[in-house]
């Protein structure tokens, strides 16, 4: 079970949390323009790698802000958690 | 009681006090501080069980939480018998009643036995071989090896123990109570960290606490000695917590680790009542330092399964911790200097030692001369190659191995021995770290995997013989070394210490050990309690499994209750010989917490009856229990379903309630509806977005159903959202899509349009929603608010007034979900149960009758209105609902709307929402029936299935909804139910069966 860094709120059990899916991954801002299979790419495709990956995370029952992680999925460390809207600290 | 096998030792043994239990009925008696298996040891039972497959008599192996085969029933009382404890784990208590598992009639005559002889057909893989096919069989087959295979049996009444959850904190949490274990949370405590010392055992030290032995000295005093010194001292630290009887159960990332304490398993029946029996502790550490120890590996020979063949280590420790003689001539067979320790002991403790075979050349170690020097007779080079006896060892044969040590040599020499010790080595427990994430190395000369300090996660270290340390100097020296670099300590009251031990000069492994015999002729042991052989994972390479995990999972190695903890290592040795690779390479299978079992009280705690979940109830809940409703559990929710009167049956009160409801007056409890605050400069602009239809326009004071989408299309949720003010709306939800639909909401706002100035409050708790309907609401609402004025005119259908009940501020909205003339009154929630009393009382005169959700949803269907997760699940658009009137099309984007027309949301032949009738207007559907048109033709296509069905007491017949492919442009037409009794006949209709002109509204 992870500790995990709320930007707002610091460091708090996992148990608090859900995940989002992954992150960066910006709604078209003119969807009616998109043809189907580029409106398919954003709504159904999504990276699952083993390694570092880019999630959105929640504080469900903390201050219910959503947030972004950078966790490793082979071995869960997390590097860095960082608010919405703000560059990634890590590439 | 047998005195023979018990010899006089006090250290850890209370023989003043002496304890009465049961073993398969018989009476017998035992001391305090015995375990079930050294008590039954004492009385010279050694035969507990019988073997899974082979159904062979096995008896006690070990003396620990490794134990394959002494697995036992306890008790007999229907709630708390508890079945496969072992028998080496369990305190002996007064009262305690123990039964042997997996025998048919008796543990002396067994049916199964059979089975043994019959095992030339019993091969791996038999199971899946044999009764896979045909699957109709199946149930044939379950019957008999349910019977044959039993491991104990449930309880079959409800557990009234109580059970514990409680939360820990600490800077270093130590796992393991041994040298290394208490060493490391001495170095923790003086350093003054907050540190917790767990050990499984009821006494702390280890295998060391009983070494009492010159050739192993600390600091000039016996091993032993200056450990129950320094297990004393530990006391003294008011910042160590040490529990003891507590046995890590798993070890998550971060530090997460959960432990079982056993707080009254000690304890006689009596002296439990009103404890807490188990408290499972989830512990969070900064540092934790594994010292989980190492357990002794068996040999794998020719019949090595028999009662009487025991660990080496075990047989040290019955005879130097309980004072227990496992036999009265006993020998020794290993392969490392370990098994001279305990042939020491035994001759310590006038003991026979009638031979020591070792299947290496020569040790010249100190405790091999010093069991030379005893005139203890060893066999160099030697295997044994049969072993005879059948509920108990009495002999075994041994040979000489040839030089390469695969085949055996020279004459059978026989031994009579009523009790063989065996060693094979040690096998270092890393169930543990890996459980944690770390890697594991191969380690050649010892055979054994160990943590790899490169692949270890942060913030924790193992220490000891779990690390692969093996003699005393090590254990101690290394441990003193490492905890104090990875707590930052720099000086420590053990940097002066002094260890001296016997060291092992000579290694020499064999996986299988070779036997006069062919190996098909033979039974070598892997896997005791699974009872498979080195024969099934030689058979399971020829059939072409490489992978161990797959080999574990054909031949069940493995597989039991101990996981494999003596049997994974030889299995994965014999694949590595068999197939030339390096053990290394193969690695090791994936060990899964618990890592001993855990019973299901220690895991829910006290989250059970009505702790198991929360239970919302509504400001008028104790209401509607004094007028006797029926409750209905909607998520969290208790619900009214519906209010029998006079013995009612279900159908009949709602029939009445459905009437009631239509001719005058019905009241319904609404307040679980998700209600959300939406404020700010952005919200009509928000709900532009959220919802399909238009909200710009909507006036202040007015009303709108609103359907919200996945980005799917999909439909979502619905509900009534009203317009309060210029910058104020309150949103209604599903009373189920309440949370899920604020979390929407939210993402959105924070992540999609920051930039919109919205707020979102849930005030589902603080507002109650009294719902009334029926032509005489509006006398009800007019009685109850006599100053507002309820003409269309000034309060239309979809509108909503401020407004006064007895000096309270409400908000009376008039919507209605029943097709009636109606009226929801929105009222602080700690007002609510009055008003409703208010409105009781009020409404007498009209006969209003309360309804639950079960009128409601028969109303509703009755205009065909949906029920979001009723009547759609996931995968319907607006436009399968019919519902094509409330998508916006000025609106450039709103959540989904894309969606709404790729290729597969535009297909004609999709799923759409229909109405039903039956041919025979008493037929009532089944929700969830199938819809088919032709029966004959196979395979027969499904078309759909029902949604929702009623008897509609205002129509006098059945209606239903259902979703039928392509059923927009299917009305009129006939479709078949298929039900097992009979095939119901029905007509695809218009959704709405009551009221198509929607008069009643404003009747
Ligand atoms: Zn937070």
């Amino acid at each position: 079970m992870f500790i995990i860094n709320c930007p707002y709120c610091g460091k708090r059990d996992q148990l608090e949390f859900s995940c989002g899916g992954e992150a960066h991954i910006e709604r078209p801002k003119q969807p009616t323009e998109l043809s189907d299979d580029q409106w398919a790419e954003y709504l159904f495709m999504r990276k699952n790698i083993k390694g570092v990956q880019f999630e959105r995370w929640n504080h469900t029952h903390g201050c219910r802000k959503w947030f972004n992680m950078v966790r490793d999925t082979s071995n869960d460390k997390i590097h860095a958690t960082y608010k919405m809207g703000e560059k990634p600290p890590i590439k | 009681m047998s005195n023979e096998l018990r010899i006089n030792k006090n250290n850890f043994i209370d023989q003043t006090v002496r304890i009465s239990f049961k073993f398969n009925g018989k009476k017998l008696f035992g001391f305090k501080g015995d375990t079930l298996a050294s008590a039954l040891l004492a009385n010279d039972i050694h035969l507990i069980g019988r073997s899974f497959k082979y159904h062979r008599p096995r008896g006690i192996m070990t003396c620990g939480s490794e134990e394959p085969n002494a697995i036992v029933q306890i008790g007999s009382d229907p709630a708390s018998t508890e079945p496969n404890v072992r028998a080496t784990e369990i305190e002996l208590y007064e009262g305690l009643e123990a039964f042997s598992q997996n025998c048919w009639p008796s543990v002396n005559f067994d049916v199964g036995g059979i089975n043994n002889l019959l095992s030339p057909i019993l091969p791996a893989g038999f199971y899946y071989k044999t009764f896979m096919w045909p699957a109709s069989f199946w149930e044939k087959y379950e019957f008999f090896i349910r019977y044959s295979a039993g491991l104990g049996k449930s309880p079959t009444k409800a557990d009234d123990d109580l059970y514990d959850h409680q939360y820990a904190h600490c800077d270093v949490l130590v796992i393991g109570g041994g040298i290394s274990g208490v060493i490391s949370a001495k170095l923790a405590a003086e350093k003054g960290l907050d540190t917790i010392l767990i050990d499984d055992k009821n006494f702390l030290g280890g295998s060391t606490i009983y070494q009492d032995e010159e050739s192993f000295k600390i600091n000039n005093a016996n091993s032993n000695q200056w450990l129950a010194r320094e297990i004393e001292n530990l006391k003294s630290y008011k910042n160590l917590v040490i529990k003891s009887r507590t046995s890590l159960a798993a070890f998550h990332g971060y530090n997460y680790l959960l432990a079982r304490e056993a707080l009254t398993d000690h304890l006689s029946v009596h002296e439990r009542k009103n404890k807490i029996r188990q408290r499972l502790w989830k512990i969070r550490a900064q540092k934790v330092i594994i010292a989980s120890g190492s357990i002794e590996r068996p040999l794998v020979f020719n019949n090595n399964d028999r009662p009487g063949i025991i660990l080496s280590s075990s047989v040290k420790k019955y005879i130097d911790y309980f004072g227990v003689k496992t036999g009265k001539n006993i020998s020794l067979f290993t392969n490392n200097d370990s098994a001279y320790e305990t042939a020491v002991s035994l001759n310590k403790s006038g003991v026979n030692v009638n031979v020591v075979i070792d299947i290496r050349e020569n040790s010249d170690s100190d405790i091999v001369k010093k069991a030379q020097k005893l005139g203890i007779k060893i066999l160099w080079g030697h295997t044994i190659v049969e072993t005879n006896g059948y509920k108990r060892i009495k002999s075994f044969e041994a040979m000489k191995l040839s030089s390469d040590g695969e085949n055996v040599v020279g004459n059978k020499i026989k031994f009579n021995s009523d009790c063989i010790g065996i060693s094979g080595g040690w096998t270092p427990m890393v169930h543990l770290y890996t459980q944690s994430g770390g890697k594991l190395q191969f380690k050649s000369n010892d055979n054994i995997f160990i943590p790899d300090e490169t692949k270890t996660p942060s913030e924790q270290i193992s220490v000891g013989s779990c690390n692969g340390d093996f003699e005393l100097d090590d254990v101690v020296n290394n441990t003193i070394y490492n905890v104090k670099k990875f707590i930052s300590l720099d000086k420590s009251s053990y940097d002066k210490i002094n260890v001296t031990c016997s060291k092992e000069s000579s290694k020499k492994n064999i996986w299988l050990l070779p036997s006069d015999k062919p190996l098909y002729k033979t039974k070598p042991f892997l896997d005791f309690q699974n009872d498979s052989t080195a024969k099934d994972v030689k058979l399971a390479l020829r059939e072409g499994f490489k992978s161990i995990e797959h080999v574990k999972r054909y031949t069940t190695t493995g597989m039991g209750t101990d996981q494999g903890k003596l049997s994974n290592m030889h299995a994965l040795g014999i694949i590595a010989d068999t197939t030339g690779t390096n053990m290394g390479e193969l690695g090791t299978t994936t060990f899964r917490p618990p890592y001993t079992p855990l019973t299901f009280g220690t895991i829910v705690g006290r989250n059970v009856g009505k702790f198991f979940d929360h239970t919302r109830k509504t400001a008028i809940h104790n209401w509607h229990v004094d007028n006797k409703a029926e409750f209905e559990n909607v998520g969290q929710w208790k619900r009214p379903w519906y209010f029998p009167k006079n013995g009612e049956t279900m159908h009949e009160a709602v029939q009445r309630e459905s009437k009631a409801a239509r001719e005058s007056a019905g009241i319904l409890d609404a307040s679980t509806l998700g209600k959300i605050d939406i404020q700010g400069s952005d919200a009509s602009e928000f709900l532009n977005r959220v919802y399909t239809n238009a909200w710009s326009k909507l006036a202040i004071g007015k009303c709108r159903y609103g359907l919200m989408l996945n980005e799917d299309g999909m439909v979502y949720d619905d509900g009534v959202t009203t317009r309060l003010a210029e910058n104020h709306y309150i949103m209604t939800t599903t009373t189920g899509g309440a949370a899920n639909v604020l979390s929407k909401l939210e993402d959105y706002l924070q992540t999609e349009w920051p930039e919109l100035d919205v707020y979102l409050t849930t005030v589902t708790d603080q507002y109650s929603t009294i719902s009334i309907c029926g032509p005489n609401s509006k006398n009800i609402i007019k009685k109850i608010i006599p100053d507002l004025n309820l003409s269309d005119e000034n309060f239309p259908h979809m509108s909503f007034k401020d407004s006064k009940i007895d000096g309270v501020n409400c908000r009376i909205m008039r919507i209605s979900f029943t097709g009636e003339h109606s009226y929801e009154i929105n009222i602080q929630s700690n007002y609510a149960n009055d008003v409703w009393k208010a409105c009781m009382d009020a409404g007498k005169e009209f006969n209003i009758t309360p309804y639950g959700t079960e009128t409601m949803h028969l109303l509703r269907a009755e205009k065909g209105f949906i029920i979001t997760g009723q009547d759609t699940d996931g995968t319907l658009t607006p436009s399968d609902l019919q519902m094509d009137w409330i998508i916006s099309k000025k609106k450039y984007d709103f959540i989904g709307k894309r969606s709404l027309y790729r290729s597969d949301t535009i297909r004609e032949d999709r799923k759409q929402l229909v109405g039903l009738l039956t041919d025979d207007p008493k037929e009532v559907l089944e929700e969830g029936a199938q819809l088919v048109e032709d029966i004959n033709k196979k395979p027969v296509e499904m078309l759909g299935h029902v949604t929702s069905s009623y008897y509609s007491p205002n129509l006098n017949k059945s209606i239903a909804l259902a979703i039928v492919k392509s059923g927009k442009k299917m009305k009129g037409k006939k479709l078949i139910v298929p039900m097992e009794e009979k095939n119901i006949n029905v007509t695809i209709t218009d959704t709405v069966f009551y009221d198509k002109e929607n008069k009643r509204l404003n009747a």
